[in-house]
Order: C-alpha cells, then sequence, then structure tokens
C-alpha cells in the first residue's frame, strides 16, 4: 500500500517496521513529529526524554540489551547528546543505535543553521541520508542493518524540507531481529576506562576502514550515468533539486553521506567531462573529494553556503537563461512575523520588563518572540538553558551593580532541559540573579509536547509532575527568594519583580496559572471579549504597544472628539479589539490608564479559567 | 514521454488551515495516480505568521520545491500574502484568492497601511486573477474555518480530477461532524468560478 507521508512519518514508520522497540526524543523542530508519530505504534516503548543527552543515553541503554533503540533530534539537539555519542562511537552496540539528526537549513525556526554531517566524520560513524520519504523509511531500516553489522551507532540526517515535506511511501510489515535482550557483561567493551577505551580506539579505526569497502557497494550510493558532458554528485534533498535543474545529467547520488565511496566517486569522475558538487551548507563533500585529489568544477565556489538550496538558486547558478520574475509590486509590503498569541501569559511579564527597563537574558521558546517589537525586551538568547548559565557570570563580574538591571527569562520546558544544573550553580556560586521561569505547562514553541512538568506523558498517560518551587529550594535557592506570581496580574508581577531583582541573592519567580493559551486541556474557557469604548478613547496606543494581535490601531476616528466630560479633545486614532480574537485576558484592561477598554460586567478577570489537573496547581488555587 | 507537471502554492496565515488544504490536495494527487510531493515550514506557523505550502503532481516530481515563476496555482488565504509570492508566478499563473484581510502586527501597531492596491496589481499583470469570497461564502455555511475547503472546490473545478476522488479524500482526513459543512463548503466552492 502507498500512502503519502512527511519524512518525519516515514521516518517513525520505518523504525517501527525495522523492529524498533525502544525510541527516545526531545521536541525540536524539524524532528518533532519523529517521536509523536513513534509513539503510535504500540510496540515501541517511545518517550519524551528531558534533553536530547537523555534521549541518546537511554537509546544507548536499550541498544545495549539487544533491542533495536532510535533517538531523534534537532541538529543543535546533537551538540546536547554529543558527550555519550563520542564514547558510543567507541564502545559500538549491540542491537542496532541510530541517531537520527533533523538539521534546520535556512533557520526556519533554530538559533542557527550548523551542517551536521561533521558529526559523522568526528565520531567516525556512518551517516546516512534520505532524498524523500519513501528513502527516510527504507535508510532507517538500512542503518539498523549497518548499525549491527559493524557495530557502530549511525547517524540518519534530515534537513526540513525532508521532515516536513510529504512524499509517497510504500508500506512494509514490521520485522523485529531474532537478538536476544538481555544483560551481558562485556565491560572491555563498554568500559571506557583509558586502558580500554585505548584498545576501542584501534577497533574504530579498523571498522571505519570496512565501512569505507562497504560504502563502494552500498546499494544506495548509485551512479546514474545520462549525458556525460555534466557529472553531479549530490544526495540529500539536493539530489531531488539537482534533478529538477538538470533533468539530463549524470549523477552519482551519495545515500551513505560518510564514508564516501572514494573509488566509485573516482570511477564517476572519469566517465564525466564536468564535476558538479552540489551540497546544502559546508564544503563536505566537496573538501573530502579534494582531499582524495580530484578536481572539481563547481562547488561551493558558485552554490550558496548560508540557507537552503532550492531548484530556484540551481536554476539561477547554473542556468544562464533563467531568471526570477521581476517585481511586479514595488511597495514595503507588511511583514507577517510569527507573533505571542492573543490571552499569551508571556506577554504581561514583557512588558512589565521592558517597563523597568531591565537587561534579559533570554532562552529557547515561544517567549524568544519578547525580542520582537514592539514588546522588544530581550538582550539575548543563545541556546537551551544559556540564559541562566550566561546570567549567572554576568552577575559575577557586575556584583552589586548588577542589582535592579538584569533578570533572565526561561519556559518550563528548557529549565528542565539545561536549566537546573546552570541554577545550582548559581545558587552554589552566590549569584545575585532574578531567574523567572515561565511555567506554561507545556513544551509549546514545537507544538505541545509533554515533559517532566506537564504531568503527562507522551502516550497521554498521568506522570510525575515537577515541583518548581520544591525544586529550586533543593537547589539551594532560599525559599524566601522564590516567589510564585500571576503573569496576568501586571501590578502584583511588577512588584514582584522589582524586589526580586534587588536583592543581592539568587531568585526564582515562577509564573503561576498560567498554561498556554493553545492546550485545550488546561483552559477551561476564555473570557467574554473586551471593548474599547471609541467614544471615550484618547489614542494613547498604550494597549496597541503590549502586541496582541487582536488590538488594532484605528486611524478613521482620528481627529477631534468629545470627552465624557464634554471636553473638545484631538486624537491621533482609536484602538480596536477584534472580538473573534480577544481572549479577556485582561492585560489591555490593565494598560488602559482611562478606563476605556470595558468586558461585559464591571469586573474584568484577570487571566483565564483554568483546570488545575496538575497537583501543584491546584494546591496553589487553595492555599 | 512528457513529464507534465502542475505546480500549486498554497499560502496564508498560520491558522487558517494552508496546511490542511495542501495536505488535502497532495491526498488526492497520489488517490488519482499521480506521483504528488509537497513541502511546508510549520514550525512557528502556529503563531500567525506567513505560512505556505508548495504541492507538485505529475507522472514524475523530484523536487517538493517549486522553481520561481513556475507556480500553475497560486492559492490565497489571504490577500496581502499574495504579494510575498508574485516571484513565483508568471503571467498564465492562475489566481485564487480569498480577499480576506488579516492585519499583520505592523498594521495592527499602526506603523504600516494595509495595501489598498493588491487588486489592482494584480488585474494589471496578470490575466487569470480570482477572487473568491471564500471565508464568507464558509461562514454563510455556519462555519468561517471552512474557507480554505470553499477554495479548495475552486482549485478542483479547473483540474482535471473527479470530483469524487477529492470528496474522498477530504473526508478521509476530516471528523466525522465536519463532513456536512465541508462537503456543502466544496460543492459551493465549485460553483464559485
Amino acid at each position: 500500500m502507498k500512502k503519502i507521508l512527511s519524512g518525519n512519518e516515514a521516518i517513525a514508520r520505518g523504525a517501527w517496521e525495522a523492529g524498533v522497540l525502544f525510541a527516545s526524543s526531545y521536541p525540536g523542530t524539524p524532528s518533532s513529529e519523529i517521536l509523536e508519530n513513534v509513539a503510535t505504534y504500540k510496540e515501541i516503548k517511545a518517550e519524551w526524554a528531558t534533553n536530547e543527552k537523555d534521549a541518546l543515553m537511554a537509546a544507548a541503554g536499550a541498544a545495549l540489551t539487544g533491542a533495536r533503540a532510535m533517538a531523534s533530534m534537532k541538529h543543535v539537539g546533537v551538540n546536547v547528546a554529543a558527550d555519550p555519542f563520542m564514547t558510543l562511537a567507541y564502545t559500538g552496540v549491540n542491537g542496532g543505535l541510530v541517531l537520527v539528526t533533523a538539521d534546520d537549513p535556512e533557520l526556519h525556526s533554530s538559533q542557527n543553521e550548523q551542517d551536521n554531517r561533521h558529526y559523522a566524520k568526528f565520531a567516525k560513524v556512518p551517516m546516512l541520508e534520505p532524498s524523500d520519504s519513501q528513502e527516510a523509511k527504507d535508510f532507517v531500516k538500512k542503518a539498523f542493518e549497518i548499525s549491527e553489522q559493524f557495530d557502530t551507532p549511525v547517524m540518519l540526517r534530515t534537513v526540513t524540507r525532508i521532515s516536513h515535506s510529504k512524499t509517497p511511501v510504500e508500506l512494509e510489515e514490521r520485522k523485529v531481529p531474532d537478538r536476544p535482550v538481555e544483560l551481558k557483561k562485556e565491560e572491555a567493551k563498554y568500559v571506557m576506562l583509558p586502558v580500554y577505551g585505548r584498545q576501542r580506539h584501534k577497533a574504530i579505526e579498523e571498522r571505519f576502514l570496512k565501512l569505507k569497502e562497504f560504502a563502494e557497494t552500498f546499494e544506495e550510493n548509485r551512479l546514474e550515468m545520462n549525458d556525460t558532458s555534466v557529472g553531479i554528485i549530490t544526495g540529500g534533498i539536493s539530489y531531488q533539486y539537482a534533478k529538477e535543474v538538470f533533468p539530463n545529467a549524470s549523477f552519482l547520488k551519495l545515500g551513505m553521506t560518510w564514508p564516501l565511496p572514494g573509488k566509485m566517486i573516482g570511477e564517476f569522475i572519469s566517465k564525466v567531462d564536468k564535476v558538479y558538487v552540489i551540497e546544502e551548507l559546508d564544503p563536505f563533500w566537496e573538501d573530502n573529494i579534494k582531499a582524495m585529489g580530484y578536481k572539481i568544477d563547481a562547488g561551493k565556489d558558485k552554490v550558496p553556503i548560508c540557507g537552503e538550496l532550492s531548484p530556484t538558486i540551481l536554476a539561477e547558478t547554473f542556468e544562464p537563461a533563467y531568471k526570477v520574475p521581476g517585481a511586479v509590486y514595488s511597495n514595503p509590503i507588511p511583514p507577517r512575523p510569527p507573533n505571542m498569541c492573543p490571552g499569551c501569559p508571556h506577554r504581561a511579564v514583557f512588558h512589565v520588563l521592558k517597563k523597568n527597563k531591565l537587561f534579559v537574558h533570554g532562552d529557547i521558546g515561544c517567549y524568544t518572540l519578547g525580542a520582537l517589537p514592539p514588546l522588544k525586551s530581550l538582550d539575548s538568547c543563545i541556546c537551551m538553558g544559556a540564559s541562566i548559565g550566561v546570567t549567572e557570570g554576568a552577575t559575577q563580574v557586575l556584583g552589586e551593580e548588577a542589582l535592579g538591571k538584569m533578570v533572565c527569562v526561561i519556559g518550563d520546558s528548557t529549565f528542565l532541559h539545561s536549566g537546573i544544573t546552570p541554577l545550582l550553580n548559581m545558587a552554589f556560586n552566590k549569584s545575585n540573579a532574578t531567574v523567572i521561569i515561565l511555567d506554561n505547562w507545556i513544551t509549546a514553541m514545537t507544538g505541545a509536547q509533554e515533559h517532566p512538568g506537564t504531568g503527562y506523558t507522551v502516550r497521554g498517560e498521568e506522570a510525575f509532575c515537577v515541583d518548581y518551587a520544591e525544586l529550586a529550594k533543593v537547589l539551594g535557592v532560599k525559599p524566601e527568594n522564590i516567589r510564585r506570581v500571576d503573569p496576568y496580574n501586571i501590578e502584583e508581577l511588577d512588584k514582584v519583580v522589582k524586589e526580586e531583582v534587588n536583592k543581592n541573592e539568587t531568585s526564582v519567580i515562577i509564573t503561576k496559572d498560567a498554561p498556554c493559551v493553545l492546550l485545550r486541556r488546561a483552559i477551561a474557557s476564555f473570557n467574554k471579549p473586551l471593548v474599547v469604548d471609541q467614544d471615550a478613547c484618547t489614542g494613547c496606543r498604550q494597549c496597541v504597544e503590549i502586541g496582541c494581535p487582536a488590538i488594532s490601531w484605528d486611524v478613521s476616528k482620528a481627529g477631534e472628539y468629545t470627552t465624557a466630560e464634554g471636553k473638545t479633545k484631538k486624537r491621533k486614532g482609536t484602538a480596536v479589539i477584534d472580538a473573534t480574537l480577544c481572549t479577556g485576558c485582561g492585560l489591555c484592561y490593565q494598560v488602559c490608564k482611562f478606563g476605556t477598554i470595558k468586558g461585559e460586567s464591571d469586573e474584568v478577570p484577570f487571566g483565564l479559567k483554568l483546570n488545575r489537573y496538575r497537583p501543584t496547581d491546584a494546591a496553589a488555587a487553595k492555599s | 514521454m512528457e513529464n507534465n507537471i502542475t505546480n500549486i502554492l498554497v499560502a496564508g496565515v498560520g491558522g487558517q488551515g494552508v496546511i490542511l488544504a495542501s495536505d488535502l490536495m497532495a491526498d488526492t494527487f497520489l488517490e488519482a495516480g499521480y506521483d504528488s510531493k509537497k513541502s511546508e515550514v510549520h514550525g512557528m506557523a502556529q503563531r500567525g505568521g506567513s505560512v505556505s505550502s508548495h504541492v507538485r503532481f505529475g507522472k514524475k516530481v523530484d523536487s517538493p520545491i517549486i522553481k520561481m515563476g513556475e507556480v500553475d496555482y497560486l492559492f490565497m488565504t489571504e490577500k496581502l500574502e499574495t504579494l510575498r509570492w508574485l516571484s513565483y508566478c508568471n503571467p498564465d499563473t492562475v489566481f485564487l484568492i480569498d480577499p480576506l484581510e488579516i492585519y499583520p502586527p505592523a498594521v495592527n501597531l499602526g506603523t504600516m497601511e494595509y495595501p489598498d492596491d493588491v487588486e489592482a496589481t494584480l488585474k494589471d499583470n496578470y490575466k487569470n486573477v480570482h477572487f473568491i469570497k471564500a471565508t464568507e461564502i464558509a461562514a454563510g455555511l455556519g462555519n468561517a474555518r471552512a474557507g480554505n475547503v470553499v477554495l479548495l472546490g475552486t482549485l478542483s473545478k479547473l483540474l482535471d480530477i473527479d470530483e469524487d476522488v477529492w470528496m474522498k479524500c477530504i473526508l478521509a482526513r476530516l471528523p466525522q461532524k465536519l463532513h456536512d459543512l465541508n462537503k456543502k463548503a466544496f460543492t459551493e466552492g465549485r460553483k464559485a468560478i
């Protein structure tokens, strides 16, 4: 049966067909849907790990018992998992172990566009790269076979345009390999003491030579001989773009990115007049092919390193006749960046941080959008957990100078991923920093995935739920410096932030009762939409400046207007609330100094009506 | 044999069902016996940003992404978003546009104006421009969110694929309670051109 699947769905299907027993992952675009889809197969024990290192270690543990296991993550997640990964290359596996890296050329939703092919070379492990969903599924199965045949972890690399493209896939049945799952002692292979590690280094060098031989006959490295005036060495998504632009050329399609089939490359180069190496991001193949002593006619001298490739870019590079159609519209087009949702619990926090002119170290999540206008109140964002880590260092050199001036913000999932140890470091080293944990009950940015603070597992089973205040306490933050605050209440938020940033000790502020507005199980109901009294609005723009998508600026009522007291005044426009978008969160009501934003009744609630299913929220609501 | 590929670019604003519309297209083209590929970027789509999805079908499709200048059908669920995709179009491109206006942040903030010359620009430069009040039609049927399926109905009228194949694929992806609404939305969309 043929079905149209995304690359991520196909990888999950491939894992199921390959007989995988265990899969772990931490969500990150464009990889998240792999584990979400794996979790739909009941034969695979699937879990969201706390972070990518935990995911890979868990998968390794499963593989060492003899099971086939997979860890999937986005490209930067591999940095987090790199520590176990580099040494797993030494220990090898037992059951197959596949690490899926979903790279994000063009940084559609990432902080960098690193090329993870380098990791395969760095760790001396094989890497496969599919060029569509069919290959994504097939290559997962081949990756497991290679992993077991050569006793090595295998990397499978996708990019956004593989993970998030859908192409037809032929579905097959599941086959679990006949391999015992058991505990078998083999300390010389798995205990990486120097004495054993030295031996294993020799073993991986021998393995690497065998893998190079294997690459020469691996069926997914293939010659497609056609017109020999141009020969193209490519693979992955670049292969599809190149086929589009060079339908008649000869191709060496690399299904295995590393190690490279040197003899095959030499044979191909000898058969064609000109050699083009077409690859996205770094000159990875190009440099390695040149190092073999071959000359190429086009590579990164013509094809850009930055950003993703496309048929358009290749046509512009190689087809003199091709031209991108000229612009027919010359006026500026208002941009439409992603934005915090109407009713988002992060919005008021940034409003308050901006009002207090604080320097804000940020982190990875929806709240990174606090950097965009009109809130514009984020001053750094590097990697998962960096907000706390860099703030610690800054407080150490600024000392009391930092008081009242700096704060860091981190989401719940990001805090559990990489924020716990830097907070411990803060408390241990007596930093006077203030950490705001924006607890919205879910991993929001990647589309609502569970973590140890949500109360549920990936399969929706109830699970242990962390209490951030208790955790901060055991990490060494003094109880009086741990505050829970309602982030929909601007006055309370402002007071608590001012108090804590001025303390000469480590402080933690945790937002309470503020789940992601898209988290349906947590929101019992929105409130009635608010309205701006169009006769009374002074046009001060305070509510417009909080950047809520439900509020817009209307110039049609600009000019003279009469106040309730009968005075004639002038205004530049009025604010208007879109009733279909407004959640009635009460934020604009609080920033309006003139009382012109009104609810259905006199009392306008702050925040939304909730289902408090987490023990900590239920307890907080009672107290 | 000639490999005629049809290129459809679907675009609009996060939350409008752009991705779903493109999924339904890809399902239908596969069901109708074609090779079919689609590609989009999600990630930040949910938060009201610009969203687009490339859909291609034919005997054999290589790239999931369309080359600029080669879009056959531009399927737009919001008016001003059309302006972002003109470099993908050519004089023969068929435009199917919901004239719905959703204000981007800069317009909400009053720092930029919502362009008032979209219709004029398109009519001056392209010959197959159709404005289909998809959201308005869907709202008339009881749910404005079915606007994407109204527009899908309109597109289906222009492609040589049996109406039943479309309907089968649309209903297969939607929950039972939405079947009646979407059948009507699709049918109204076919009448709209």
